[in-house]
């Protein structure tokens, strides 16, 4: 029998939510399964290899980590989000900007080897947090819900990015993509796809910690999300917090975007349709939940999402289900964690058989 | 209700900023009956989403699904529409697969106490893969799907002043869907109760009724609506499924709802004008001289841009139902 100390139940609450994630997780795999099974598609043929794609060899995970590492920076835009109690879902756009920032600076501009990585990156972050900023502006000034204020906006970057990847960064030699960054301003590769802009994600979802749980600021934040009141009792600049979320957000979303094209053979580039960088900011809404709004869950909650990604086509070459059904199994794990009473009733079950 | 009226001078003067628009267009030689038409057209979705979503949202529920509603409603309804080999039968069908949904999301909200926004969000990215998925399932085409042109519902022609114009019925049915709703919410017992459910859920519990129930009933007609809005993309309108169709369209519903502040007929008519702006970025963008002079990436920003400003001029507050996005838990 566990004793109660402090330690104890903090390591319980988090098992408690590690259970949770995973039983969402279940029930979003059951409903993809069913979904197969309606339309007469193998199911188990498709998850094994889904799985076995993903995880079954180095490749393959370090294939799954190059697909994680977006998912894990717009996640991270969504949870600082929550932790402030916003639904911050500008991601998509922000991503979109920085995406083409980073294909600007790191593809017409030209400049030495690794002040070159740095410039473009940098630039990329502060597009981002650029794109940002009217957002914030509505919501502190005008009350705009920011929900529609995103969405409103990610369809302007998505024309914004349109119009500047066919006249601005355009490659002259391939109408179909932008330009792509130069080899001075490429982070440096791992393995299969995956390049060292994953550690300098790892290092970005490290930071997000440090500033959320350690200084002032984030302390500040977090009392925000937790009740508006109890910060404005607190004498806590609500508003100030709320632009320091969104401006933070912006900056990790346009580093999201840049990691496609300073961190992602073989294009180091935008599409023209922007096909390759499109939902990587919607996914982040489910990678955020099921990690729990925690930078650790979140990197853990990434890489097994990147790895439905990266299984997915292996899913939709080997057993022909169309590879978008991830995006369905998303939306239901989603959903299974939005109710919290469909996990209350598990509790308890659970706590009543305990009690027998 | 001074709130009201700022909001009703608001929508006169944007009409007359139509008018004047009609009037310079007809200056220009181009036709502003074809511009009606599409307005027309665009606006339709997003009124029977916006009078549907008032319903909902007087309940006090939010449904920032509408996007994946329409999504799934419009692949459902195309599917039946071939099956029965009518476009009207596919869109009543889109429409009750829309209440479904609706109601699904009423469910999780009364007895799952979920989070009303999250739960949205996550109907979307659902329907989004779930959308690719169906195409590929169902027509084994990846991403679009083009149906036979008899299926598309036909408009009928009305005359205006000194020409004529083809309306589809459809649209009509959303003017209709208006005025019916402003009945149900402020004529009838049931409108009382879902008003009183948004305001004050504790009343009518202790009135023996069930807050549970009444909710129900506003998501599944909220649905409903947003539903037929949904299958009346395709079947009245692009006679086709491409995974763009919804386009950002749910949420200037919604910014519609916000700004009509939960009244039915002022939210078709921003409707109306939201619609109005997305028609006239069509007709713009296909003109002589103006489509070499501005890229047309920039006139496709127009309606998301008047959205935002919409929204940012007037402010809502405290003028919605207080319980607007929280479970009831009986105390």
């Amino acid at each position: 029998m566990l004793r109660k100390s402090p330690k104890n139940i903090y390591i319980g609450r988090l098992l408690f939510k590690a259970a949770e994630s995973a039983l969402a997780v279940l029930v979003g795999l059951a409903a993809g399964a069913l979904l197969m099974l309606a339309y007469r598609y193998d199911t188990w043929k498709a998850y094994s290899a889904l799985f076995i794609g993903a995880f079954g060899d180095i490749e393959g995970i370090l294939e799954t980590l190059a697909f994680a590492t977006p998912l894990i920076l717009t996640a991270l835009v969504f949870a600082i989000g929550v932790r402030t109690g916003l639904f911050n879902v500008g991601a998509e756009g922000q991503m979109y900007i920085g995406a083409v920032a980073a294909s600007y600076a790191g593809g017409i501009v030209s400049m030495p080897p690794i002040l070159h990585l740095v410039f473009a990156t940098a630039f990329s972050m502060v597009a981002g947090a650029l794109y940002a900023i009217p957002v914030s502006a509505l919501k502190t000034y005008r009350g705009v819900h920011e929900v529609v204020s995103t969405i409103m906006l990610n369809w302007t970057a998505f024309w914004l990015a349109q119009y500047l990847i066919t006249y601005v960064v355009a490659d002259p030699a391939r109408a179909e993509r932008a330009v792509p960054a130069a080899e001075t301003a490429r982070y440096s590769l791992i393995g299969a796809s995956l390049t060292t802009v994953f550690l300098v994600t790892l290092a970005a979802a490290g930071l997000t910690y440090f500033i959320m749980w350690r200084t002032t600021a984030g302390y500040e934040m977090r009392v925000v999300g937790y009740s508006l009141r109890v910060a404005r009792y607190a004498g806590i600049p609500i508003n100030r917090s709320f632009t320091i979320s969104f401006l933070l957000g912006g900056a990790l979303a346009g580093l999201a975007g840049a990691s496609q094209v300073l961190g992602r053979p073989p294009h180091w580039t935008v599409f023209a349709t922007m096909g390759n960088i499109m939902y990587l900011g919607f996914e982040g809404i489910g990678v955020a939940l099921v990690g729990r709004n925690h930078p650790l869950g979140i990197v853990l909650a990434a890489i097994f999402y990147g790895g439905l990604l990266h299984g997915g086509r292996f899913m939709e070459f080997q057993a022909g289900v169309a590879s978008e059904i991830v995006r369905a199994i998303n939306g239901f794990i989603i959903i299974a964690l939005a109710v919290p009473g469909l996990l209350d009733i598990v509790r308890s079950r659970l706590r009543r058989g305990r009690e027998k | 209700m001074r709130a009201k009226s700022v909001r009703v001078i608001a929508i006169l003067v944007g009409f007359a900023a139509l008018a004047l628009t009609f009037y310079i267009l007809q200056q220009f030689g181009l036709r502003p009956a074809r511009l009606l038409e599409t307005a027309l057209l665009t606006m339709t979705p997003l009124a029977f989403a916006a009078v549907g979503e008032v319903i909902n949202e007087k309940s006090g529920q939010i449904n920032v699904g509408i996007e994946g509603i329409f999504l799934l409603s419009a692949v459902a309804g195309v599917y039946w529409a071939e099956v029965f080999n009518s476009g009207f039968v596919g869109l009543i069908l889109g429409g009750l697969v829309g209440a479904l949904l609706g109601g699904s999301l009423g469910l999780m909200y009364t007895f799952g106490k979920a989070d009303q926004v999250i739960a949205g969000l996550a109907l979307n990215i659902l329907a989004t893969g779930l959308f690719q998925y169906l195409l590929m399932a169902i027509w084994a085409f990846p991403g679009i799907h083009i149906f036979p042109r008899e299926l598309v519902i036909p408009r009928i022609l009305i005359p205006i002043a000194d020409f004529t114009i083809a309306i589809s019925p459809v649209t009509l049915l959303a003017f209709v869907s208006a005025v019916l709703a402003t009945l149900l919410l402020f004529k009838t017992m049931l409108g009382l109760w879902i008003r009183a459910v948004g305001e004050k859920p504790e009343l009518l519990d202790v009135a023996g009724l069930s807050v549970v129930r009444v909710r129900l009933v506003a998501s599944i007609f909220a649905g409903f609506l947003i539903g037929l809005g949904g299958a009346f993309m395709p079947l009245g309108w692009f006679g086709g499924l491409v995974k763009e169709i919804s386009a950002g369209r749910g949420f200037i519903a919604l910014a519609a709802v916000v700004f009509s502040g939960l009244n039915p007929v002022i939210a078709l008519a921003a409707s109306f004008l939201f619609g109005f702006a997305e028609g006239l970025a069509y007709t713009v963008v296909v003109t002589p001289g103006v489509k070499e002079a501005v890229p047309f990436h920039f006139i496709q920003m127009i309606p998301y841009l008047l959205t935002v400003a919409v929204l940012a001029l007037f402010p809502t507050s405290r003028r919605f139902p207080r319980t607007l996005g929280k479970p009831y838990v009986r105390e």
